[in-house]
């Protein structure tokens, strides 16, 4: 190559990065990236992936919906906060425009800071830790209850409960994991409870663990030395299958295990590994409404990638992580942009009414959080999480107390 | 477990830092075992063991021997070399999800008085005591125990009399190999295995070993028990959140006053 045709290839090339700008802008206006991370291996892992599934669902549902083409940056965190924080680091710095996930509140506080330093908009799916959402951070948005939503809503459930069964009570034992979700739910309990007068039971003893706990003998038998008349739980999905083992094992049969709103009792894997066992547990979640016209479309698609799965078993992880996505996608579409401060404002103007969780429309407060999320008492029936409060949504009436083990 | 990470550095003078990854394997295989054959997980010991055996054999005299005679650090970062590859190899062959086994008996227990022993607890310790007699009958009894004993011994003094010391350190991480394989195969009764499962439990097995006195089967068995006792007894009384922290305390308490381990023999 000649000086001159070397020198001429230079300014061709100088003039095409000072074009790029702008091919950036046209390619960022007609695709969204979107990274998407989420426990998909490690003690959460189970759960990880069933939100996955919502994630995989959403760029077919989305461009039918809106027209809009969503590429997914998929992102494992390993169950372990800091590789969250590295994760979401090397999301951006690859080029999403937008970070959803990541199921658990330690990681989606890490993500927080990552995702307000870097400036780009991130859609929490699932955390509830009330923290997230209270730093004053611009670019942090959540549709998902706090955990002191959950604690109210799961709470009065558990008053409509009893009231369903005439069942009254007297005591709970309370056993809850150690991490950020469970210190924040146990918060949350701590400050609701005094004020839920028309509940009948106390608290006689508060047992906590560590949830990638691999034996819970010892904090069973504590919480069978207890007495109480019911389990009131707080656990991720390993623990809550170990911890119904072992009250097998130890022969304990209070009158249920009612989850005041956790994760754990109503994943597929719950039923695959505890078969029978897992019958009759209750948890008193976020949950999707099986009625809505979004639940159908996300059904048929979801049925179409998992040919052999149930919606039901995944609603509430897939149903959150495919809505953060859409959030992400409507704003964008709104914004014409990919630019994250405006893909923020977009994301504060949400107001989707057609969706698929219980409650209200999705729109964002002043501090980036979504109220009004509906709760539900899911019980296990037949293999299946099944509503069964409030009647209105209810598909089978509730069972309280429940039936011994060996008769279930 | 921790009897073959005990065995092994008392005669290999080698850490071994793949030591959980290689009770993981175990467990994989038991599950294996079990989906196909049906196969009791205690019953899989005695195939799932004797492949352990050739795989630690093999491991030693491929691996391991030319090792020997470098720096720990070395030696540190081949094992740990190791355990990462077998923990990858793992998520390559299973994937992530979490495997085990469901028999009947994992959930009964034995009823004495008011005292619940869980069935399934009751015989993994069986086999760890079986295991360990053993162990303890071939190092005492057998020719080819006292000559491993004589190497762990005086290495030197091994060397001048015509032993083999190599071919009897394979020998002896086969052994270890085995004891893992049986504490994998009784595990997956109590845990659902997953790739990375192992590193808690070599870090539980150190502390067991370091407790009881690296290189002393005595030991080991008695730190186990010590620090079992320890945990179950900071969870009842403490909280239980506080079992850890029980457990690793004790092991400072040891460090601090008695450096070679409860049983151990002063260097």
């Amino acid at each position: 190559m000649k000086r001159r045709q070397f020198n001429a290839g230079l300014a061709v090339a100088g003039l095409s990065v000072l074009a790029n700008p702008l091919n950036i802008a046209r390619a960022q206006s007609t695709r969204l990236k979107v990274g998407v991370i989420l426990p998909r291996s490690g003690y959460l892992g189970f759960i990880g992936q069933s939100c996955q599934k919502g994630a995989d669902l959403a760029p077919g549902v989305i461009k039918d919906m809106l027209g809009v083409d969503i590429e997914l940056m998929n992102a494992d965190f390993e169950s372990n906060v800091d590789t969250a924080r590295t994760r979401a680091e090397r999301l951006i710095q690859e080029g999403a425009n937008v970070i959803v996930g990541p199921f658990d509140s330690g990681a989606a506080a890490a993500i927080a800071q990552v995702a307000e330093q870097r400036g780009c908009p991130f859609v929490i799916n699932i955390a509830a830790a009330p923290q997230i959402t209270e730093q004053g951070y611009k670019f942090v948005f959540r549709n998902f209850q706090t955990a002191g939503d959950i604690v109210r809503n799961g709470l009065d459930l558990i008053g409509d409960l009893f009231q369903a069964t005439n069942t009254v009570p007297r005591t709970a034992v309370y056993m809850h994991v150690n991490d950020t979700f469970g210190q924040a739910m146990t918060k949350g309990i701590g400050a609701v409870m005094p004020m839920r007068t028309q509940l009948p039971f106390k608290i006689v003893d508060t047992i906590s663990y560590d949830p990638a706990a691999k034996d819970l003998t010892v904090e069973v038998s504590k919480a069978k030395a207890s007495n109480a008349d019911f389990l009131l739980l707080v656990c991720r999905l390993n623990d809550a299958i170990i911890l119904r083992r072992e009250m097998v094992k130890q022969r304990w049969n209070p009158m249920g295990i009612v989850s005041p709103g956790s994760p754990g009792m109503y994943e597929e894997q719950y039923y695959k590994t505890l078969g029978k066992l897992s019958e009759y547990s209750i948890s008193n979640v976020p949950w999707y409404n099986p009625g809505a016209k979004l639940t159908k479309i996300v059904e048929k698609a979801f049925l179409k990638q998992n040919p052999k799965d149930r919606l039901e078993f995944h609603g509430l992880n897939a149903g959150f992580t495919f809505e953060a996505i859409l959030i992400a996608a409507d704003a964008f579409k709104r914004a014409r942009s990919t630019d994250p401060k405006a893909l923020a404002d977009a994301i504060r103007q949400t107001n989707i009414t057609e969706k698929m969780m219980l409650g209200g429309p999705i729109k964002f407060n002043a501090k980036g959080q979504v109220e009004g999320i509906g709760s539900a008492c899911v019980q296990n029936r037949n293999l299946l999480p099944t509503v069964v409060l409030p009647a209105t949504a209810a598909t089978a009436k509730p069972v309280f107390p429940v039936p011994d083990y060996k008769k279930a | 477990m921790a009897l073959g990470l005990s065995v092994i550095f008392g005669v290999v003078r080698v850490v071994n830092f793949a030591h959980g990854e290689m009770m993981t394997i175990a467990m994989y295989a038991a599950t294996v075992l079990f989906a196909a054959l049906k196969l009791d997980p205690f019953l899989s010991i005695l195939p799932v063991a004797a492949a352990f055996f050739v795989f630690g054999y093999v491991l030693q005299s491929a691996v391991i021997n030319p090792f020997i005679t470098r720096p720990e650090h070395s030696q540190f970062m081949l094992l740990v070399a190791v355990a990462i590859i077998m923990v990858n190899g793992l998520l390559l062959v299973f994937g992530p999800d979490a495997r085990n086994v469901q028999l009947d008996y994992q959930l009964e227990s034995f009823e004495i008085g008011r005292i619940l022993i869980d069935k399934a607890r009751l015989y993994a310790a069986g086999a760890a005591v079986l295991a360990a007699l053993g162990l303890f009958l071939f190092f005492k009894k057998t020719l080819t125990g006292k000559a491993i004993r004589a190497c762990a011994d005086n290495h030197l003094g091994a060397l001048v009399v015509g032993l083999d010391v190599k071919h009897l350190y394979s020998l002896t991480f086969g052994l270890g190999a085995m004891c893992v394989a049986i504490a994998g195969c009784a595990m997956v009764l109590l845990v659902d295995v997953t790739p990375p499962l192992g590193p808690a439990y070599t870090l539980l097995a150190f502390v067991i070993v370091i407790v009881g006195g690296l290189g002393s089967m005595g030991g080991a068995l008695l730190g186990g028990v010590l620090i079992g006792v320890s945990e179950a007894m900071a969870g009842l009384f403490i909280t239980p959140s506080a079992k850890s922290m029980f457990s690793f305390g004790l092991l400072i308490l040891v460090l601090l006053f008695r450096p070679q381990g409860l049983l151990g023999r002063k260097s």
